[in-house]
C-alpha cells in the first residue's frame, strides 16, 4: 500500500520533472533563435528534410482521405437527395479537423521520429558534447534550426494536405459519382468561411500542432538516455506523445473555435 | 554547390506549393467575397416567430440573394423578434412597403428571408423597417392546427391569418 503510493508519487515527480526540463529546454531554444538569424541556411537545410521529404506521404494521404470522404459522404447523403452538399461535407471536415490533425500525426511519424533519432544519436556519439567543447552552442546550431524549420513546414504541409484532399473528394464526387460540379464548389464556398474555417482551422491549428510536435521531437532527442535502447525509447515516445497531445489539443481548439 | 542549389530549389518548390494550397483554400474553397460584406445598408423587420432563422442567413428577392441577416434580437416590450438585414448597396431601390417572410429552401434546407416588392415610390433607406412580415412556419403549430381542424368534424377549415 505504502509502496504503491510511493511509486505513484515517484511517477508524478518524474513526470513533472520532465515537463519542467522540457519547458526550460524550450526557453533556451527560443533564446537561441536570435543567433539563427545570422545563418538562415541552416533552416533551409532542415526545411528540406522535414518539409520536402514529408511531401509524398502528406500528398498521398491527403488524396486518399479526400477520396474516402467523397465516397462515404455520397453514400450517406444520397439517401436524402442531398448530394449537392457533398462539397460542404468534404471541405468542412478537411479544413476544420482532418487536414491539420492528420497532417500533424503523419508529420510526427515521418519527421518527428527522424528528428528525435538524429539528435539522440548525436548525443550518443557525443557530437553535442564535442560542439560544446568547441564553443559551438548546440541550441543555436542543432536544435533551433530543426525546431524553426518544423514550425514553418507544418502549416504548409497541412495546407497541402487539405487542398489535395478536397481535390481528391472532387475527383470522386464529380468525376466518378456524377455530382454536379457547380453545386459541389458553390455549396462549399457558401459554407466555408475564410477566417472562421480556413484561418482558424488549417492555419492556427497546424501552427499550434507544429509547435508541439517539434518541441516534443527535439526535446525527446535531447533528453534521450544515451544508449541504443534509449534512442528507440525516445523515438517511440515522440510519436506516442505527439499523437496524444495533438488529439487532446485538437479537442480544446475545436471547443474554442467551433464549440459555441 | 550543385547539391545546395538543388536543395534550395526543392525547398522553394515546397514553400510555393504550400502557399498555392492556401491560395486555393482561400479563393476556391471559401467565400473570400464575404470579407467585404458589411458595406450594405441595414433595415429591420419584426416577426412574431422566426423559427430556425440564423444570423448570416441569406436575404433574397425574387430568388436572388441581395443581402444577409446580420442580427436577431427580441423586443422585450412587444415580444417580437427583431431581425436586422444588411442589403447590398447596389439594391437601393426597394419599395418602402415591401414585405418580408421567412421561408425554407427545400424540405431540410436552411431558412432565409424572402422579400416581396411593394408598390410605393419611396425606397427603403438605412435604418428603415419593413412593416409587413410573415412569420416562419413552425411545423408543430401547423400539425396542431390540422389536428384541431380534423377533430372539429367536416366543417370547412377555419381561415387563419
Amino acid at each position: 500500500m505504502i509502496e504503491g503510493l510511493q511509486r505513484l508519487g515517484r511517477a508524478t515527480l518524474f513526470w513533472f520533472n520532465r515537463l519542467g526540463r522540457a519547458t526550460l529546454f524550450l526557453l533556451r531554444l527560443l533564446g537561441a533563435l536570435a543567433a539563427l538569424g545570422k545563418r538562415p541556411g541552416l533552416i533551409v537545410k532542415q526545411l528540406y528534410s522535414v518539409g520536402v521529404l514529408s511531401l509524398p506521404i502528406i500528398a498521398m494521404s491527403g488524396l486518399f482521405v479526400g477520396m474516402v470522404l467523397g465516397l462515404q459522404g455520397y453514400a450517406n447523403l444520397v439517401d436524402f437527395g442531398a448530394t449537392s452538399s457533398l462539397g460542404t461535407v468534404v471541405a468542412l471536415s478537411l479544413v476544420r479537423e482532418l487536414g491539420p490533425v492528420l497532417a500533424a500525426l503523419l508529420y510526427a511519424a515521418r519527421a518527428g521520429s527522424a528528428l528525435t533519432a538524429e539528435i539522440g544519436l548525436m548525443k550518443v556519439t557525443e557530437q553535442l558534447a564535442a560542439m560544446q567543447m568547441m564553443a559551438v552552442d548546440p541550441f543555436a546550431r542543432v536544435f533551433a534550426p530543426r525546431f524553426v524549420a518544423g514550425v514553418i513546414a507544418m502549416p504548409l504541409l497541412a495546407g497541402i494536405f487539405t487542398a489535395i484532399g478536397i481535390l481528391g473528394g472532387y475527383f470522386v464526387a464529380v468525376q466518378q459519382l456524377g455530382v454536379d460540379s457547380g453545386a459541389f464548389w458553390s455549396q462549399m464556398q457558401a459554407a466555408v468561411r475564410l477566417v472562421d474555417d480556413v484561418i482558424n482551422g488549417v492555419v492556427v491549428k497546424s501552427a499550434v500542432f507544429g509547435w508541439i510536435a517539434n518541441w516534443i521531437a527535439v526535446f525527446e532527442g535531447y533528453d534521450a538516455i544515451p544508449t541504443s535502447e534509449g534512442i528507440s525509447l525516445a523515438t517511440t515516445r515522440t510519436v506516442v506523445n505527439t499523437a496524444l497531445v495533438v488529439l487532446a489539443l485538437d479537442f480544446v481548439l475545436t471547443a474554442i473555435f467551433f464549440g459555441a | 554547390m550543385g547539391t545546395l542549389k538543388k536543395l534550395e530549389l526543392a525547398v522553394g518548390i515546397f514553400v510555393a506549393l504550400g502557399l498555392a494550397a492556401f491560395f486555393m483554400l482561400a479563393m476556391k474553397v471559401s467565400n473570400i467575397a464575404d470579407l467585404g460584406e458589411d458595406k450594405g445598408y441595414k433595415i429591420t423587420a419584426r416577426f412574431e416567430n422566426i423559427g430556425g432563422l440564423k444570423v448570416r442567413a441569406p436575404v433574397t428577392m425574387g430568388g436572388v440573394r441581395i443581402g444577409r441577416v446580420v442580427g436577431i434580437d427580441l423586443d422585450t416590450r412587444s415580444y417580437e423578434a427583431v431581425v436586422t438585414l444588411s442589403i447590398e448597396p447596389k439594391y437601393d431601390r426597394l419599395p418602402a412597403d415591401s414585405s418580408a417572410s421567412i421561408l425554407t429552401s427545400g424540405v431540410l434546407g436552411e431558412q432565409y428571408v424572402g422579400l416581396e416588392p411593394g408598390g410605393m415610390d419611396e425606397y427603403l433607406k438605412n435604418g428603415g423597417s419593413l412593416k409587413l412580415t410573415q412569420s416562419a412556419l413552425v411545423l408543430e403549430k401547423l400539425i396542431g392546427r390540422m389536428l384541431t381542424n380534423a377533430a372539429s368534424g367536416d366543417q370547412p377549415p377555419a381561415k387563419t391569418p
